[in-house]
């Protein structure tokens, strides 16, 4: 074959909103020659994921529109083709897989059904024929055990498995391009590095074209030979990856590639413990039959020792379902919990919920996701003066709105902001809010539950900086818990790796990066730093 | 994308100097903004202030459709007929209150003083002894002066033919003026949906936030007899019940209200079982938030626009019910001004147009106002919507 597989020529995206028409992509081309993997890399809001949905015609018409621009695939314009003609193309010649494998998943269908839908669908395949095809999927794409899975839903399998299961989807019917939109975004570390290392293996056994599109990197980096970078809905700079890299040209993609959470960790002290927990357990009841017997616990934290001394960080990681987060909320009394917890010298594992209350302004928690977090039908005012209420309702409202003014600036936003609404802001923006919610109240110790998770690249680097920022400044204590070992590596002097509830390593960071001793902590730092799966059993599948 | 395009951008990690507490203004500036998305809406702020107006103006019904006059001046005294009620002896009767309408005492009155009448002489019960012709009668526009002052004594040079004395819609079949009787309908129709809405909403908020926010066998259980109870067939119960004790408007309410709360326990219930597994309801229990406090600020306001959305078929909702139960004639007592007796009567006297349309049309607009006026307000608690209404 010869010429380019799909050109998407001067492409234009517009939104129809209440303000008139809202430009999404602005003029975006490129090629994408047969077997070559292209990146499509920017932050959110950037038009990528707009670009490749325009390429199948999945966004939401007619509120979408299209001004200008062609979409050439094989020699037919697929923007101005009819609906017929473009599911014809859906899925078969190309086809795409999603960032969120269990909603893109239906979760009524079983696997046989989900697989072998498109293979009915575009061949005519009977039963039997198409039942036969998905086993050699399934195998393909690495499930083991693959006949016993056919009769499986997709909420039994792991998030590992369901992306597996979209990519046997996908392939099904021989595409020649393959769309990954954020395929590895929404798994763990480890299990990211297995999938692209099946996408780089499919890719090169088939050779299929993949778009790829991430707003990361070092993904970037090792899948993609050609890199197009884009900001506002244009493509800013475009290139073969090593160049982008070791030469970036435009000042964005600058930006972007030194947006990496850096800085140093606070030294470690020998002040006192300023929390500690010892053989600290949450088992969940798993309960059967009738009379709802108690037949087995989940242990997701199972006897951890742990204690942090004043002013430091001890960062908590480990892949989804390792009790990372169940241990930060035990530690602040909001999960049921067995074993000592001790703040300051004093026992409050078994104090009330009253009780708790006044400590509860020195024990502070910031979560995971900026948009679930905050109410949305609450001001900014009030979401910071929440706790204010609670632990200082002597103040008169000048008093408090000085305090929710200091607050907002100290995290870095105007204090204007605090007569507006959560929807208002971006993500960034949001966890800033979050943060000074528990700042206001001048806590002494708090637990940050992947505050940069749901954040952008560059957004993760400032967020970082700023919660490094505030320590120094306060003298706070953090319990930071990620999974992302880069964002990690950047605050914590102290790290814990947990896995399956309990603790596989713990030690001052600096050393535990410099020489793991455990299998699994190294297989964690190989997905995270070099993006590469290890060949072993010790991480899940 | 939304929250990119549109969110402000700040200069990121530049520490602002903490600016002076200003005082806060009248209406907080979400509550402005809130006020300025029902403005942005027209129809609705049209149909609030349509309804208002109405509402105020049937509230003061005593003083636009009455059969006693306003004021009084008898022999150098000042009297209130409209809120006293003085016995008859007082203009040299015998009996134990004053029909003003009387020739007697109107011109006994009129010798020795004078009297200020209200725009329409007949109250809802008045029964018309002149009219010209059988009941119910014409509107009195449509009808020559003759006819219309055929049955006074003096005919045409009568006092009594004058302009208090038209009948604007006409009569209905005993002889009473049908827009008198509409004036009080609407205001007991009014009142009756909105306390009946209140009391029902007060109820179904209290008993959905507790089933949702509780959870376990307070909802189960609660659940199972709400089905049961809502599958009560209640307009045959409300006809039996109504049979046996006497309906007044209180007695009324409270069967309808038996039957009304649980509209809104399904939709508040389901927001607080969404809501509480919030991260914004963790974060308000890790600041030390109080239940009864996380319930009100951080789940009720969720629950709001869903009620919102409810409350105005709810109020048109009562309306229609009590309409319907007058129109059976298993209503308000006997003689209450209400618009289902008016619709009654309309079907039983299908020559007497004046009376089914303005029956039609005024429950119509009742009903139409309502809706109008809920969506506005719908809108305005909506906070996507307030966005949306600031930047246009």
């Amino acid at each position: 074959m010869s010429g380019p597989l799909l050109q998407v020529e001067n492409l234009h995206v517009e939104f129809a909103t209440e303000h008139g028409q809202v430009p999404a992509v602005r003029g975006v081309s490129f090629d994408i020659q047969p077997g070559q993997t292209v990146a499509l890399v920017g932050e959110s809001g950037s038009g990528k994921s707009v670009t490749a949905l325009s390429v199948l015609k999945l966004l939401p018409y007619p509120a979408a529109s299209h001004p200008k621009g062609r979409i050439l695939f094989g020699g037919q314009d697929l923007l101005h083709s009819d609906d017929r003609t473009i599911r014809g193309v859906r899925g078969n010649a190309i086809s795409m897989i999603f960032q969120e494998p269990m909603s893109s998943l239906n979760p009524l269908h079983t696997v046989e059904r989900q697989v072998s839908e498109a293979l009915i669908l575009h061949r005519g395949m009977r039963r039997a024929a198409a039942r036969a095809r998905t086993i050699e999927l399934l195998t393909e794409v690495g499930i083991p055990d693959p006949v016993s899975r056919l009769d499986d839903f997709p909420h039994q399998l792991s998030g590992g498995q369901r992306q597996r299961v979209m990519i046997a989807m996908a392939l099904a019917n021989e595409p020649q391009l393959l769309i990954a939109d954020e395929p590895t975004t929404a798994l763990d570390v480890t299990i990211q590095a297995q999938i692209l290392e099946l996408l780089v293996s499919l890719q090169k056994k088939r050779g299929m074209a993949i778009l790829f599109i991430t707003h990361d990197l070092h993904i970037v980096r090792r899948m993609a030979e050609i890199t197009h970078v884009m900001t506002e809905g244009k493509i800013v700079e475009s290139g073969p990856t090593e160049t982008v890299f070791a030469n970036p040209q435009h000042a964005y993609t600058r930006k972007l590639l030194a947006a990496e959470p850096k800085g140093e960790p606070p030294a470690t002290s020998d002040a006192e413990p300023i929390v500690a927990a010892d053989k600290l357990r949450v088992w969940f009841p798993i309960k059967r039959g009738l009379f709802r017997r108690t037949v087995g616990h989940i242990k997701a934290v199972d006897d951890v020792e742990i204690s942090i001394r004043r002013g430091e960080t001890l960062g908590v990681v480990g892949e989804s379902g390792s009790g990372k987060t169940t241990l930060g909320r035990a530690l602040l009394r909001l999960v049921h919990s067995e074993g000592r917890i001790v703040y300051l010298g004093r026992d409050i594992e078994r104090l009330s919920w009253a009780a708790m209350r006044p400590l509860r302004k020195d024990l502070q928690i910031v979560f995971q996701d900026p948009f679930g977090s905050l109410s949305p039908r609450m001001s900014i005012a009030e979401i910071i003066a929440e706790g204010l209420a609670v632990h200082a309702p002597e103040l008169s409202p000048v008093e408090r709105d000085a305090k929710v003014v200091r607050a907002l600036s100290e995290v870095g936003l105007d204090p204007e902001a605090r007569f507006r609404y959560p929807h208002e802001f971006s993500g960034g923006q949001r966890q800033r809010i979050a943060i000074a919610r528990a700042m206001v109240l001048e806590p002494k110790f708090v637990v940050l539950d992947e505050p940069t998770s749901a954040l952008d690249m560059s957004v993760q680097a400032q967020v970082v900086d700023l919660l490094r920022e505030l320590q120094r400044r306060h003298g706070l204590t953090y319990l930071f818990i990620s999974h992302d070992l880069r964002v990690v590596r950047a605050l914590a002097n102290q790290l814990m790796v947990m896995r399956n509830g309990k603790v596989v390593e713990h030690g001052p960071a600096a050393q535990i990066f410099a020489a793991p001793q455990s299998d699994y902590t190294r297989a964690l730092m190989a997905a995270a730093f070099a993006v590469e799966a290890v060949p072993s059993a010790e991480v899940a599948q | 994308m939304h929250a990119t395009l549109t969110g402000f951008r700040s200069p990121l990690l530049t520490f602002a100097p903490a600016d002076q507490a200003r005082s806060a203004p009248l209406l907080s500036p979400i509550n402005q903004r809130r006020l300025k998305v029902f403005n942005a809406n027209r129809r609705g702020v049209w149909s609030l202030w349509i309804f208002l107006v109405l509402f105020i103006l049937t509230m003061f019904a005593e003083l636009i459709a009455n059969d006693r006059p306003l004021v009084v001046s008898y022999k150098g005294e000042t009297l209130f007929p409209v809120v006293i009620s003085y016995p008859e002896s007082k203009f040299g009767g015998f009996l134990a209150e004053t029909i003003y309408r009387d020739p007697f005492i109107a011109d006994e009155i009129n010798a020795n003083g004078w009297m200020v009448w209200p725009p329409i002489r007949y109250s809802f019960g008045t029964v018309d002894e002149s009219l010209s012709g059988p009941a119910p009668s014409k509107p009195s526009w449509l009808q020559t002066i003759e006819e219309r002052c055929a049955a006074y004594p003096a005919g045409v040079a009568d006092p009594s033919c004058t302009i208090g004395n038209f009948h604007w819609l006409g009569t209905d079949d005993q002889g009473r003026d049908v827009l008198a009787r509409l004036i009080y309908g609407f205001r007991i129709s009014v009142l009756f949906g909105l306390v009946l809405t209140v009391l029902s909403s007060i109820i179904g908020i209290g008993a959905g936030a507790l089933q949702g926010y509780l959870g376990g066998w307070v909802d189960l259980i609660a659940q199972r007899v709400i089905e049961v109870w809502s599958s009560v067939p209640s307009l045959y119960l409300l006809l039996i019940i109504s049979s046996i004790i006497a309906p007044s408007f209180w007695v009324l309410l409270g069967i309808l209200l038996l039957f009304s709360w649980t509209a809104l326990v399904g939709i508040v219930r389901a927001e607080f079982l969404r809501a509480r597994n919030f991260e914004y309801v963790a974060a308000a229990r890790a600041l030390g938030v109080s239940n009864f406090k996380i319930m009100i600020g951080h789940l009720l306001p969720n629950a709001m626009v869903a009620t919102l959305t409810f409350m105005p078929f709810i109020l048109a909702g009562s309306v229609t019910t009590l309409t319907a139960l007058d129109f059976l004639g298993f209503g308000l007592p006997v003689g209450s001004p209400s618009l289902g007796e008016l619709l009654a009567q309309g079907k039983d006297n299908l020559s007497a147009w004046w009376l089914g349309i303005t029956g039609f049309f005024t429950v119509s607009l009742i009903l139409t106002l309502l809706v109008f006026i809920g969506e506005g307000v719908r809108d305005a608690f909506d906070p996507r919507k307030t966005f949306a209404g600031t930047r246009s």
